[in-house]
């Protein structure tokens, strides 16, 4: 690469983003230092003192007692109880995503249609499930895909469902607003050169709009993995349910079970979120587009952090 | 639809459940967010890092495993108690829970709207001479909720949403009604769900559309 093109590029980009942190308060001399070190022992002391506070009541009720904690440390605990509701947990997000994605794709463009009739009905359905909570629409598909329709519905293809139509309207929105932030120009000069609006679509918009949209999608993902501990509620066997359920049934410990699982979805969203967070840099300097990548919808970003989370 | 007419009071007042379980949530939420922001944003590195490591453990945990750690582990095995009724114990464990999640993104978005504040404002205030907390408390936090009043309207629609979670520990809230109304009303399946479907829109669009009116009548002029 030529630094002729990487000139302009640096030229572009705020000539340093200044810490926007440390603006609230100087660069600490003697007697703030002195200030900052006597009031770090003091919060480390609170702290200490909310640890001790919670350790001795968690002993007052034996909760850490070494048979609540050594079966974490057994391989047949793990394989037997756990990781079966982990790739139930997994298999759940994963198809749901894999049908979301499409659906938000389908639905993001269609809100954008020329034609009222495709634009109305997308938009409504849309806004719908955005609106009401994924829970009512899991019981919902629970109990009327019986009721209704006289189907058997398992715990697991209402947590699908609900997941699609939630995630998948969220995914519109965010697809939506992958397209609309690429410069008007765009599409004007691939009409002007006589493109037609599907072509410009196909063409242009899309492939500019995903690299913009990506890192958001990936955000969202994390809100779809998190959102199938919903299925504990109808029954669904998952990680959340190998947690609260099956191993205090085994072994009468449910704090230890449920903060170690909480661990591990932990482990898994911070995964999810770094590669959102790296998609987001990557984004940033694309040339391949010439939009910034789009926030999801109702979160702030703020400039340059390229911390990507969705509100849930 | 007869189903939805007859049980229209019970309908009412599950709704008045979630308004009460939102409304009790959000406001613990705004307070524990505004002090996680202001941590986070601190000259004292070990405040950022309880601050960062808060928002980063709690926003990666599933809501529902929040609610049940609080129903079961505080409320059963720790024997935390706020009430001799059993329900309104759950009840008040299920604001704890509530509150505890939504303050994460509280405090994420007044810290985004932290940085929307430009740089002359605070080093003014550093100039005159105000210590940190005075220069957060008197010129930057006052901007900075301005600038996020929609996203802040955002958390709170998520949160209405996110009450149903309660009916993990057996919070009679909309959602749980709904399920039992499914199985007193086998036949109604439908109009049911429109019903409570309508009730939810009636929150959370109205509450959006207050927001954003909200967020651009208090927009700072600059």
């Amino acid at each position: 690469m030529s630094t002729l093109t990487a000139e302009p590029r640096k030229t572009r980009k705020r000539a340093s983003v200044p810490d926007r942190v440390s603006v609230l308060y100087d660069a600490p001399g003697p007697r703030a230092r002195m200030r900052n070190t006597v009031l770090t022992v003091v919060v480390v002391l609170v702290a200490l003192l909310a640890v001790y506070v919670m350790v001795t009541k968690l002993d007052e009720k034996n909760q850490l007692n070494a048979d609540l904690w050594t079966p974490f440390l057994r391989g047949d605990v793990w394989i037997n109880l756990i990781l079966p509701g982990l790739f139930n947990t997994l298999s759940a997000a994963a198809v749901a995503a894999l049908i979301a994605v499409p659906f938000g794709f389908v639905f993001g463009i269609g809100r954008l249609s020329d034609h009222a009739w495709i634009r109305v009905p997308a938009g409504a359905v849309v806004e719908f499930f955005r609106a009401i909570p994924l829970l009512i629409m899991i019981f919902a598909v629970m109990y009327g895909g019986s009721a209704v329709f006289g189907l058997t519905v398992t715990p697991f293809m209402a947590v699908v469902t609900g997941l699609v139509l939630y995630n998948g309207s969220v995914l519109a929105e965010i697809v939506r607003a992958g397209i609309l932030s690429i410069p008007r120009g765009q599409s004007e000069a691939a009409l002007a050169i006589g493109l037609r609006k599907g072509q410009v679509m196909r063409m242009i918009l899309l492939p500019q709009g995903v690299t913009a949209m990506m890192p958001a999608i990936v955000a969202q993902l994390v809100v779809l993995l998190k959102d199938t501990a919903l299925g504990f509620i109808v029954s669904f066997e998952d990680l959340l349910n190998a947690g609260a359920r099956v191993l205090p049934s085994n072994f009468n410990n449910i704090i230890p079970a449920v903060i170690v699982i909480a661990i591990v979805y932990i482990i898994i969203n911070l995964i999810v979120g770094a590669i959102a967070t790296l998609l987001e840099r990557r984004s940033r300097r694309s040339r391949k587009t010439s939009a910034q990548p789009v926030a999801p919808p109702g979160a702030v970003v703020a400039p340059g952090s390229g911390d990507i989370s969705a509100v849930d | 639809m007869q189903a939805l007419f007859d049980e229209f009071p019970v309908i009412l007042g599950a709704f008045w459940l979630t308004i009460r379980l939102t409304l009790a949530s959000g406001l613990l939420a705004l307070v524990l967010g505004t002090i996680l922001a202001g941590m986070r944003v601190s000259p004292l590195p070990v405040l950022r890092g309880i601050g960062t490591a808060y928002v980063n453990i709690v926003r990666n945990t599933p809501l529902t495993l929040v609610i049940v750690f609080c129903g079961l582990g505080l409320g059963l095995v720790l024997d935390v108690s706020f009430s001799t009724s059993l329900s309104t114990n759950y009840l008040w464990l299920s604001i704890i829970g509530l509150s505890a999640y939504t303050a994460a993104f509280v405090c994420e978005a007044i810290r985004a709207g932290i940085n929307t504040v430009p740089l002359g404002q605070a080093e003014a205030a550093r100039a005159i001479g105000l210590t940190f907390f005075q220069n957060l408390r008197l010129i930057v936090l006052p901007q900075a909720l301005r600038a996020v009043i929609a996203p802040l309207g955002s958390v709170l629609i998520a949160l209405i949403k996110n009450t149903t979670i309660a009916a993990a520990i057996g919070v009679g809230e909309a959602s749980l009604t709904m399920k039992t109304l499914f199985e007193s009303h086998g036949d109604a399946v439908v109009p049911i769900f429109f019903g409570f479907a309508l009730g939810f829109l009636i929150l959370t669009l109205p509450t959006g559309l207050l927001f954003t009116w909200l967020s651009k009548r208090l927009a700072v002029v600059r």
